[in-house]
């Protein structure tokens, strides 16, 4: 018999269920911190979300050649992630900003069904962030595409009213957004609920701040957060999406003329990576994800952390 | 660290004073305060004393490799505290690769070193593994290093005869002894304690750390390092959170040391690298590392062991961002490290080159800054002055868009054209080309 003190916690609260897609997906459920046999029964692995756009306007070359030629057609795109094992697929619609592109409220419908019909993924949908073009296309979207569960992304604190109503009155899952704090980020979650969003229909995002560019706040804000979620504050017992694709931004990372720091495309995975694994080390339960290099590691990573391995 | 409680139950409760204090319940707060010794108490008995400096000992013992001090941690999360002790990393040479190799081998360890914001990242240690098992190879070797690389050594062998032959060259950079196993801790402690050198244990499970450790304490020594050897990344997080949990929640002695780890290259070497950053790990050794795998690592070291109650900050100064001429705008922005950085990234997405003045804002952002008066014309044209950024070029300077308030007074003061610029940073690509094109 060991002498070694039994340090499992006895947690009180657990993540709710979130049923995404066409109902057999659950995000969260989680009921310890992550990834601790010993204390968290439920051995569900973080979902990743593959991100894809609409249109490629401003999208990086780099991360482009990772999926050759593929990216040109979003559907294709989407069947890429789907082979690759992706649990989600992520698109953002960056052409509903007409000096962006021409998508439309019809073609963007049209391309979240063709989507969802083909890869029979869970989707999470995220507009140009000018509600002018995105209310009319996630309004026409949310009550055409009915047999699955959309993640509609994203809501802040002064403007979710109208996206929240859209989800509400089709089923759908808004992802609430607050920035970097564990009390803006319970305060959003009020907010939904107040507004009549049931709990098992809210993801929350608290800003995932890479590698380099401030990943030490939220690994310590998603930290406390998933803490007090199990110690019982039932407005954060929510599943947490971390978007892991900020990492394409440090200057670090996608530098690409200074040959003492390695080759790029590797440097960009393993900034991705190391990202991901912060972020799901510290309670994550959606990653999203931009490079297929750094999906692909952080998928094993997970099926090991949770002892497939 | 007990509590005023605790400490009164082992004073006399005299209430004599000799210790300064009107009354032993205020001596003893001030104990759990640190702010008195117990030394100060001249009745006290030896065996409180005792009971006193144990209880007041770190859950997590300190251990010095070289120069490093690892341990000490008194926190689970860095929320609660800041983690003192950065992980160090370790790369492995062996001693029977030859001369040249060797060489090169330590020039490759040093070449994995980047200047970021005026903190190096580098690698801690070199670790020499002895294959050749023979104490002059290993010893020369050894020597070879030493004279190549100025920091700390890992001994990597647990030939004892090695180990002796090493040491008459290396023992004052106090390397680490790696390691012991159940077959030689025997020989190994009393070895490690001679030179005053810690000593890694290679623990096959929790229950043979326990035991290896309270073999090593029973020979009268307990500055080691606990390699948990988990197998793959998910016994490396929960070895590494039993025994840290165990150590400073249950108090539990034995498993109240540094952690280590020994991995050998590539994504599996790093990946388990990450884990053990994350948690609670102080020591890993590689066999080898790329500079595109260690620059990311090395930076996560650096975030997670920042100071959570303390912004990173940015030397104030210029920077000049993709060759700007004596034309070229001019932007400025506080010495928030996040913001530096962010604003930083757009700027070279724009492709637009742009000197970059950096304020001493403390830390701040820009408007936490400007509401707190640390972010005024007054600094900003200090600031210029300082880099003489007016006089690299003529062009326009651009003042962040949220302290549009203090442009005019700006403009007056530096005689130059001031654009107002941005509210968000990710609006600044958009903005430069504007701008540029007019």
């Amino acid at each position: 018999m060991s002498e070694i003190p039994d340090v499992a916690e006895k947690y009180t609260g657990a993540i709710e269920d979130v049923p995404i897609g066409k109902g057999d997906y659950i995000a969260g459920g989680i009921k310890g911190m992550p990834f601790l046999s010993f204390e968290n029964p439920v051995k569900r692995r973080p979902m990743i979300a593959g991100e894809i756009f609409d249109c490629l306007e401003g999208y990086p070359q780099l991360a482009a050649d990772m999926f050759d030629g593929r990216q040109n057609d979003p559907v294709e795109w989407a069947d890429m992630w789907r082979s690759m094992g992706a649990d989600i697929i992520c698109i953002r619609f960056a052409g509903l900003d007409p000096s962006k592109g021409n998508t439309t409220p019809e073609s963007a419908t049209e391309l979240v069904k063709k989507i969802s019909d083909i890869t029979q993924l869970p989707i999470m949908i995220c507009g140009c962030g000018i509600p002018e073009y995105d209310i009319p296309a996630f309004t026409k979207i949310c009550e055409t595409v009915t047999d699955t569960r959309l993640i509609l992304s994203k809501v802040d604190e002064d403007e979710y009213k109208k996206m929240a109503s859209i989800a509400i009155a089709n089923n759908h899952i808004v992802l609430g957004f607050s920035n970097l704090d564990v009390n803006l980020a319970k305060q959003m979650n009020i907010l939904l609920t107040d507004f009549g969003v049931k709990k098992n229909d809210i993801v929350m995002d608290p800003l995932m701040s890479p590698l380099g560019m401030g990943l030490d706040y939220s690994y310590s804000v998603n930290e406390r957060i998933r803490m007090a979620a199990l110690m019982g504050d039932k407005m954060l017992q929510i599943p947490m999406v971390c978007d892991c694709t900020e990492s394409w931004n440090v200057g670090d990372a996608i530098c690409d003329d200074d040959p003492t720091i390695g080759d790029v495309k590797l440097r960009v995975t393993w900034w991705e990576a190391i990202t991901a694994l912060c972020a799901v080390l510290s309670g994550a339960d959606i990653i999203i994800m931009r490079g297929p290099g750094a999906a692909d590691m952080l998928k094993g990573y997970c099926d090991e952390l949770r002892g497939e391995i | 660290m007990p509590t005023a409680i605790e400490f009164f139950k082992l004073l006399p409760k005299t209430n004599c004073k000799d210790c300064g204090q009107p009354t032993c319940l205020a001596f003893a707060m001030l104990l759990s305060n640190q702010k008195a010794s117990i030394e100060d108490c001249p009745h006290v008995q030896q065996e409180a004393k005792e009971t006193l400096a144990e209880a007041s000992a770190p859950p997590v013992k300190t251990v010095k490799v070289g120069n490093i001090t690892m341990g000490g941690e008194t926190v689970l999360y860095r929320h609660e505290r800041r983690f003192d002790n950065p992980i160090a990393y370790a790369i492995s040479i062996s001693d029977n690769i030859g001369e040249d190799a060797i060489k090169e081998r330590v020039a490759h360890v040093k070449s994995l070193s980047f200047d970021r914001i005026g903190m190096i990242f580098k690698v801690d240690l070199i670790s020499v593994k002895c294959a050749s098992s023979d104490p002059n190879t290993y010893a020369d070797a050894v020597k070879l290093i030493c004279s190549e690389w100025e920091d700390g050594i890992i001994l990597e062998t647990d030939n004892t005869d090695c180990i002796k032959a090493a040491m008459e060259i290396c023992k004052d950079r106090l390397p680490l002894i790696y390691g012991a196993d159940d077959g030689n801790v025997d020989a190994l402690v009393p070895l490690a304690k001679e030179y005053g050198c810690a000593l890694g244990l290679i623990c096959k499970d929790m229950d043979n750390a326990v035991d290896l450790v309270k073999k090593g304490e029973s020979l009268g020594y307990s500055n080691f390092i606990l390699d948990l050897s988990p197998k793959n990344i998910n016994e490396c997080l929960e070895r590494h959170t039993i025994a840290r949990r165990a150590a400073i929640k249950k108090k539990f002695k034995p498993l109240g040391y540094p952690l280590m780890n020994r991995v050998g290259y590539g994504e599996y070497a790093v990946s388990t690298a990450v884990i053990s950053t994350l948690k609670y790990g102080s020591l890993v050794i590689f066999d080898d590392l790329k500079s595109y795998e260690a620059l990311p690592l090395f930076t996560l070291r650096q975030n997670i062991y920042t100071d959570p109650q303390v912004p990173i900050q940015v030397k104030q100064d210029l920077y000049p961002i993709g060759n700007p001429d004596e034309h070229s705008p001019i932007m400025f922005t506080t010495n928030f490290s996040l913001t530096y950085f962010t604003v930083r990234a757009d700027i070279e997405k724009s492709k637009i080159p742009v000197w970059l003045q950096i304020v001493n804002t403390e830390g701040l952002s820009v408007l936490t800054a400007y509401s707190a008066g640390k972010f005024e014309p007054e600094r900003i044209v200090e600031a210029f002055e300082e880099s003489g950024v007016l006089n690299k070029t003529d062009g326009p300077v651009i003042i962040p868009g949220l302290v549009t308030r203090m442009s005019g007074k700006l403009q007056e003061m530096i005689n130059r054209k001031v654009i107002v610029g941005t509210n968000e940073s990710r609006d600044i690509p958009k903005h430069l080309r504007e701008i540029t094109s007019e």
